[in-house]
């Protein structure tokens, strides 16, 4: 699994962080998507995945 | 003006509280562009399908329509009310000037400031619980807890006194009529909470505290004085009135049935995915978010010209069986769950992380406290609120 986050998409809903606090941060200045870990271990793929697909603003892709 | 006339109405009637109307899934299969006519009498197009709703909210030329833009009005004032409102000017709304706007306040909504806030949130669960408890049943719950815990929770992070948490609620649900109030009601609501908030932030100028005004205040560059009031007039509506109503429909959803709840009391790990079932599955979530076209575009196969009011029902989106599984059953673990109850897209709900951590945590204290809960009356007689741009339940009567 290889993650990637577009911080100029980025809407800093925080669904990502409260899903898969992980793999995913937010800057404290203005709460924009930080990747912690782009290739994180199996058993938080599925949440990964859940996160890409309801982030609103469509700014995790995640390729295997 | 014939024409108009003879359109639907929208939003449209229902009779059971928590059920949708049946036009949503007559119209999501057969005519996802669909024209209807607002409370003000203006023409919409009214847009229910998943794709269609995402594809509008997520584009970043769009916006809510603006008092220039000669928009269909959602209200039945003149002005056409919040949506149409002169906010739409003072907070910017486009490109650079709104990301601007919008991450100096995301940094008050991260997830880790949610998570640090939940202990404070599950002790005030409580106690308001507690009270209801000693009054005896049966008890509202929305006047006992649904209301009281996210005006708490905003006023705090605001750091206004929630003791006035009834002049907001009158001036917040006059703002958000839409044929309930009067012009000059919503008018003088405007003004009023106006005055209010601009006192308050120049207090909070003298004496800054530890709240999101006072740094907004002090901040470097801070916005203009006209900016803050509607922030913080904005903020204090969107962070109680929705999260109130919605913490009542929640509760009153997972009562309906009450497996539904037995269920999260043998397994509370599904509160998060519940809660945004419940979110997907609110039938009473307002009349939707207006999108003015400012040009041509192309949705399922229609081509809305430049000009077009859209109105983005998420709510019907929600129970779209092309996006969900079994759309129209509750699902408690459901997931993902990509419903649309917060929008979507660079103007997504600012407080979603917060609306999501109150609605877990007061589950999560109700569950452990009141395991006995139910609904104290018969499901069909619960009312909705009537006339507003946002939906939710007269009340709830429970017992335990």
């Amino acid at each position: 699994m290889k993650i990637t986050v577009g911080q100029d998409k980025c809407c800093g809903a925080g669904t990502c962080v409260l899903l898969a606090p992980d793999v995913f941060d937010q800057r404290d200045e203005d709460g924009i998507v930080v990747l912690l870990d782009e290739a994180p271990p199996a058993e938080l793929h599925s949440l990964v995945h859940e996160a890409a697909s309801v982030c609103p603003a469509a700014a995790i892709a995640v390729s295997s | 003006m014939s024409e108009v006339d003879d359109l639907p109405r929208f939003p449209f009637p229902v009779d059971a509280a928590l059920e949708p109307p049946a036009q949503w899934a007559e119209l999501r299969s057969k005519c996802p562009v669909a024209h209807v006519k607002l409370a003000s009498g203006d023409e919409a197009t009214l847009l229910t399908r998943h794709e269609d709703v995402k594809a509008i909210l997520s584009d970043p030329r769009f916006t809510r329509p603006t008092p220039q833009d000669n928009a269909a009005r959602v209200a039945d004032s003149e002005e056409g009310g919040i949506f149409n409102s002169d906010m739409a000017t003072v907070i910017p709304q486009h490109g650079e000037a709104h990301l601007t706007w919008r991450r100096s306040i995301g940094k008050w909504f991260t997830a880790k400031r949610m998570n640090a806030l939940r202990p404070g949130i599950a002790a005030m669960a409580e106690l308001l619980i507690d009270e209801m408890v000693a009054k005896g049943a049966p008890a509202d719950l929305k006047a006992g807890l649904g209301f009281p815990l996210p005006v708490w929770v905003i006023c705090d992070m605001l750091g206004v006194p929630d003791r006035d948490r009834d002049r907001f609620s009158h001036w917040s649900d006059t703002m958000l009529s839409m044929t309930r109030f009067t012009e000059a009601e919503m008018k003088a609501a405007e003004q009023e909470f106006g005055r209010y908030m601009a006192a308050h932030i120049a207090a909070k100028r003298e004496q800054p505290g530890d709240d999101l005004l006072s740094a907004l205040i002090t901040d470097p560059e801070p916005m203009p004085d006209r900016t803050l009031i509607a922030t913080g007039i904005g903020l204090l509506i969107a962070g109680h009135e929705t999260t109130a109503n919605m913490i009542t429909k929640m509760v009153a959803m997972l009562l309906s049935d009450r497996s539904r709840w037995e269920s999260l009391l043998a397994d509370p790990s599904l509160v998060r995915t519940a809660v945004e079932e419940s979110l997907r599955l609110d039938a009473n979530a307002g009349v939707g978010m207006a999108r003015y076209l400012t040009e041509e575009v192309e949705i399922s196969g229609t081509v809305l010209p430049r000009g077009t009011t859209a109105m983005c029902s998420m709510a019907a989106a929600n129970r779209d069986e092309d996006a969900f599984a079994r759309a129209s059953e509750m699902d408690l673990g459901r997931s993902p769950n990509q419903h649309l109850a917060f929008g979507a897209g660079a103007h997504a709900c600012l407080g979603q992380p917060l609306a999501r951590t109150e609605l877990q945590v007061v589950l999560e204290v109700l569950l452990r406290k009141l395991p006995s809960l139910d609904l104290a009356v018969p499901v069909e007689d619960l009312r909705r609120v009537e006339g507003l741009v946002v939906g939710g339940l007269v009340d709830l009567p429970v017992r335990w």
